[in-house]
């Protein structure tokens, strides 16, 4: 087993060799979210590439969750939200997510009552979803199926959850938190899932754990007081600790005390 | 011993007239966190509907009766359909507004009721078995409490086998969790929201009908004074949960009959005390979910 972290970047090597040449999947300019009446989203605009995994960083509180769900239209919004060339941010839910995304929410939302083969039959939009990807991805589940999804452990649920965005052919995948409140085991799984995943399709994640996002994002967009604060390269915020100590308030991972926001990510 | 047979009995009919009202206001409230107040109106229209249809067939015949449940099931359902369509739907998320609007609508529908039916009660002509009596144990049971008992555990079965083996169903009872969530996967949750509303005015409309050979007549009261009932036996079985309306309905109704019979007519004030003493002891009912989605 190598190190994850540092041995293996080719994927930031290749972004920077090759400049995002297509048209962002994701366009979100002058974005604003309100939870009522109160304002969680103050004029965020960045773009999602075509390709990738984009992080959306930032410290606790900062409107991350909020972002995303203004970008699906969960919270009352007002701005201008581009999907794969098209506006949607006068669109209901589920007519965003019909048009190709697939979203993992915070605290994983599995519906508790239902087993796990109805959370993912509820979740099949597709006419031919792509169930033998996700049982590779999570036996663990198959061996599952008949139990009741709220019976599970917060691992197992979040592989429901996971799957249920995995299920349907995606051209983009919002996750928020994936890793919370999990075993580094399971951290490890979940991000060898999304690595997967994000071969195929490009994903705009919302993580805290430094590790887990120096092994999958590309591109970072930091947001501070609900505004975007920088925008990059993944590696331009992540090799330097002064940025990551200003933005994130954190360390950058050398220091043991930090072990509950920079937990080890065994591959 | 014949006595409490007789009761017992009494009351489980009570109860399944109860449960076909509660199931669709269970539901509702489950999915969607409407309190409504116009379900009884789904009830009556149902019933007044139902039996025109059947006079004008064939009085008392059995092919009539039929007709009838039918005609008040499918008219109940429209009713139902389009309280959810044209008035409910705007009005998602704003519960003083739908209460305003599902009491303000069973007021006029009432009214509207008795300008076309008249104030005096309408007394309707069932075959006659149902209104001959079978000894069990030495009590004697009017026939009707058996049919009304069957459909209701016809209609559980129904829509339990509904909501656990169609598409439609695994929306409903995802939805009753997390309508958000549903909706985050690419379903549009209105779509199921005017199927449960179908589902219970159909429920309630059978329920008119079969509520009228329960008490052979029908008024434009009907509806709402088992409405009232049925509202009891919702929140005691736990909002939302069908299984626990199922139970409700039959502890609330015998309830009612014994407090009745034994207790010099105190049956309506028993199902209140019972009410009461739920809310204390287990606030969100007998089989209530946790957390509301409302």
């Amino acid at each position: 087993m190598t190190d994850p972290i540092r041995t293996e970047s080719p994927r930031t090597e290749s972004i920077r060799t090759e400049p995002a040449r297509t048209e962002p999947i994701l366009r979100v300019r002058n974005l604003y979210g309100r939870i009522a009446g109160q304002q969680v989203v103050e004029d965020v605009s960045f773009d999602v590439p075509g390709t990738g995994v984009t992080a959306l960083l930032g410290r606790n509180g900062v409107g991350k969750t909020s972002t995303i769900r203004s970008i699906l239209g969960l919270i009352e919004r007002t701005g201008e939200v581009t999907f794969a060339g098209s506006r949607v941010d006068r669109l209901p839910t589920h007519r965003i997510v019909q048009r190709g995304v697939g979203y993992v929410p915070e605290d994983r939302e599995v519906f508790a009552k239902l087993t796990v083969t109805e959370n993912l039959r509820l979740a099949e939009r597709d006419a031919h979803p792509n169930r033998a990807l996700v049982e590779a991805l999570f036996p663990d589940l198959v061996q599952r199926r008949a139990q009741l999804a709220g019976t599970l452990s917060g691992g197992q649920q979040q592989m429901v959850s996971l799957a249920r965005a995995l299920l349907n052919t995606n051209r983009l995948l919002l996750v928020d938190e994936p890793t919370k409140g999990l075993s580094p085991k399971i951290v490890g799984e979940v991000t060898e899932a999304l690595l997967a995943a994000a071969a195929t399709v490009p994903i705009l994640l919302v993580e805290q754990n430094l590790q887990v996002i120096r092994r999958l994002a590309d591109r970072v967009v930091v947001l501070s007081g609900g505004r975007v604060v920088f925008t990059g390269d993944a590696a331009d915020l992540l090799d330097d600790p002064e940025l990551i100590q200003r933005y994130l308030g954190v360390h950058s991972g050398a220091d043991p005390a930090d072990t509950t926001t920079d937990a080890a990510v065994p591959a | 011993m014949s006595t409490l047979v007789l009761l017992l009995v009494t009351g489980l009919g009570l109860g399944a007239l109860y449960f076909l009202v509660a199931s669709g206001l269970s539901l509702i409230y489950g999915l969607m966190g409407v309190l409504n107040f116009a379900h009884g109106s789904f009830l009556t229209v149902g019933a007044f509907i139902g039996w025109e249809v059947s006079r004008r067939l064939s009085d008392g015949s059995w092919w009539a009766l039929v007709a009838a449940m039918l005609v008040g099931a499918l008219v109940g359902a429209l009713a139902a359909a389009a309280t959810e369509f044209f008035l409910i739907r705007r009005l998602y998320n704003r519960h003083i507004e739908q209460v305003l609007v599902t009491v303000g609508l069973a007021l006029a529908t009432v009214a509207l009721f008795e300008g076309i039916w008249g104030t005096d009660p309408t007394y309707v002509t069932s075959p006659a078995w149902l209104a001959q009596t079978t000894e069990i144990l030495g009590a004697r049971i009017p026939n009707n409490r058996f049919l009304l008992i069957a459909l209701a555990v016809l209609v559980l079965v129904t829509i339990v086998g509904f909501l656990r083996f169609t598409r439609y169903g695994l929306i409903i009872r995802a939805g009753v969790e997390n309508r958000t969530m549903v909706t985050a996967l690419g379903i549009d949750v209105r779509r199921a929201f005017t199927v449960v509303f179908a589902i219970g005015g159909a429920a309630a409309g059978l329920g008119g009908v079969l509520a009228s050979i329960y008490y052979g007549y029908v008024s434009a009261h009907i509806g709402s004074s088992l409405l009232i009932f049925a509202f009891i036996v919702t929140v005691i079985g736990g909002l939302g949960s069908l299984g626990g309306a199922a139970i409700a309905s039959v502890l609330v109704a015998v309830l009612q009959q014994f407090a009745n019979f034994y207790l010099g007519g105190t049956g309506d004030l028993a199902v209140v005390l019972a009410l009461a003493a739920v809310l204390l002891v287990r606030p969100r009912g007998l089989l209530g979910a946790k957390g509301s989605t409302a």
